[in-house]
């Protein structure tokens, strides 16, 4: 094992994942939770024209590749006159692509809570949004954290993706050191290593955040 | 309308869920200050004619009138800012109390008085607080709803409602989701109201109790008011062989 190789990229392929892989995530994750938002309220809106095209919306989403929806932005969009840099269409694909999943994970969380819980709101003067907004959102928040996290470490390993649309994130990195030094499974073998231990610390996160919003529901 | 009008006057209210007709035409009137207890099989109704004058529900047709406010006529099309503004003057008790969990009991209560009625949340937890010292809850102010017994729940659910001071408050059946040793906290709460002079209309199957604590008894069945009157009158010397038969399967159920 060439010990020198794995420390000497050690640093380059950290700083691409501090500077590049985790930014990215979050940049991606926020905007697309955003989003998703906006498409679950519109699917269960019960105004059929909102819900059908949130429906679209998912469908397509899920039903292509990433990879594909990462080239039509970046490589597709010039042939009809808009230019974006890797930076920025990596972040739209991504966003666009989370929100399609975490729409679902939304308004499945959303129907979770009990009806009564509306009409308690509305029974105090609350209106629909003020409702949603100060009684059913944070509850339906609490039972779409697992899944929304899994979302996200799913996230973090596919912003590697963005290595093809030259993204200088922490897979690029080391493809360009394994090309360097002809060491592929050592180089990649380490990557895979970083990945992991990122995805583990989300996961001690993602457990004390349900910790916290667990307190108060009986069990 | 004026003063010597009734608190609230519905007219005529319908409500069909589906092909399912449930209310086929209630008359109802409310006097300031009265007890209404609204008694029936269940299915007769009285959950939903509840649920309409709270706004819960939008009926299909009929009117209700708070005294003061204008005569909502919900015919073919009625607006739905009008059909809202019904929930200012009333707040429903509900049979499962419906507290948000999320929230500790004191924040159950500032809730409505804060976010809606924008009084000062300082002004508002004051309130909640006396309030909740009156039904003995004051040392929970802190705890979330999972913390509480059924029965100190419902009183929390009913201090929700009166930190709005509505105009009327409406119970729907709110002891019968309670363990049968926890139903006399809460139906001494609602005597006292009583006593305060609180306008009340309470869904209930406890016929001794609606038999002391209301001033006019309303029974229903099959989407229609058979009778109403005194307590004494309905409940011991029904008129209608239909209330007879509810009232005699209540006190003699085996």
């Amino acid at each position: 094992m060439d010990w020198d190789l794995v420390l000497s990229s050690f640093w380059p392929m950290l700083s691409g994942g501090l500077t590049a892989t985790i930014p990215l995530a979050l940049a991606s994750f926020a905007l697309g939770l955003l989003l998703a938002l906006v498409i679950a309220l519109m699917r269960i809106s019960g105004q059929p024209v909102l819900s059908a095209i949130a429906r679209f919306y998912v469908s397509v989403i899920r039903g292509t590749p990433l990879l594909v929806q990462l080239f039509v932005i970046f490589y597709g969009l010039p042939s009809l006159g808009v230019t974006i840099d890797p930076w920025p269409s990596a972040i739209i694909a991504f966003s666009l692509n989370v929100a399609g999943y975490a729409a679902e994970i939304l308004r499945a969380a959303i129907l979770s809570v009990p009806k009564g819980q509306w009409e308690a709101g509305h029974t105090i003067g609350m209106s629909r949004t003020l409702t949603l907004r100060r009684v059913i959102l944070p509850q339906a928040a609490r039972v779409s954290v697992p899944p929304l996290s899994n979302t996200f470490i799913s996230l973090v390993k596919d912003t590697s993706l963005a290595s093809l649309i030259l993204v200088g994130e922490l897979f690029r990195e080391a493809q360009q050191i394994a090309a360097f030094s002809q060491q592929f499974m050592v180089v990649y073998i380490e990557a895979a290593a970083i990945y992991w231990v990122f995805c583990l610390v989300l996961s001690v996160g993602q457990s004390a955040l349900e910790k916290r919003l667990d307190r108060y529901v009986a069990r | 309308m004026s003063p010597a009008d009734p608190l609230l006057r519905a007219t005529a209210l319908q409500k069909s869920f589906g092909s399912n007709q449930v209310l086929k035409s209630i008359d109802l009137s409310i006097d300031s200050g009265l007890v209404v207890a609204l008694v029936g099989p269940s299915g007769s109704g009285k959950t939903t004619v509840l649920r309409c004058l709270n706004g819960l529900e939008t009926p299909d047709g009929g009117t209700v009138a708070f005294r003061g406010g204008p005569a909502l006529d919900f015919g073919p099309k009625v607006s739905k800012k009008d059909a809202l503004s019904l929930r200012d003057r009333s707040a429903m008790v509900f049979q499962t109390y419906n507290l948000f969990p999320h929230m500790t009991v004191l924040e159950n209560v500032v809730e409505g008085p804060v976010q809606v009625q924008k009084q000062p949340r300082r002004e508002a937890i004051a309130n909640a607080e006396r309030l909740l010292a009156r039904v003995g809850l004051a040392d929970k102010r802190d705890d979330h709803p999972f913390n509480l017994s059924g029965g100190q729940q419902q009183r929390v659910g009913i201090v929700r409602a009166l930190a709005l001071q509505p105009d009327l408050l409406l119970f729907d059946e709110p002891t019968s989701a309670l363990d049968p040793e926890l139903v006399g906290e809460v139906l001494t709460v609602i005597k006292e109201l009583a006593e305060e002079d609180w306008t009340m209309v309470i869904v209930t199957h406890e016929l001794a109790f609606a038999r002391e604590v209301a001033d006019e008894v309303v029974f229903m069945d099959d989407g229609v008011v058979v009778e109403h009157g005194h307590p004494d009158q309905v409940l011991r010397n029904p008129r209608h062989e239909r209330t007879r038969r509810f009232v005699d399967r209540l006190l003699n159920p085996f």
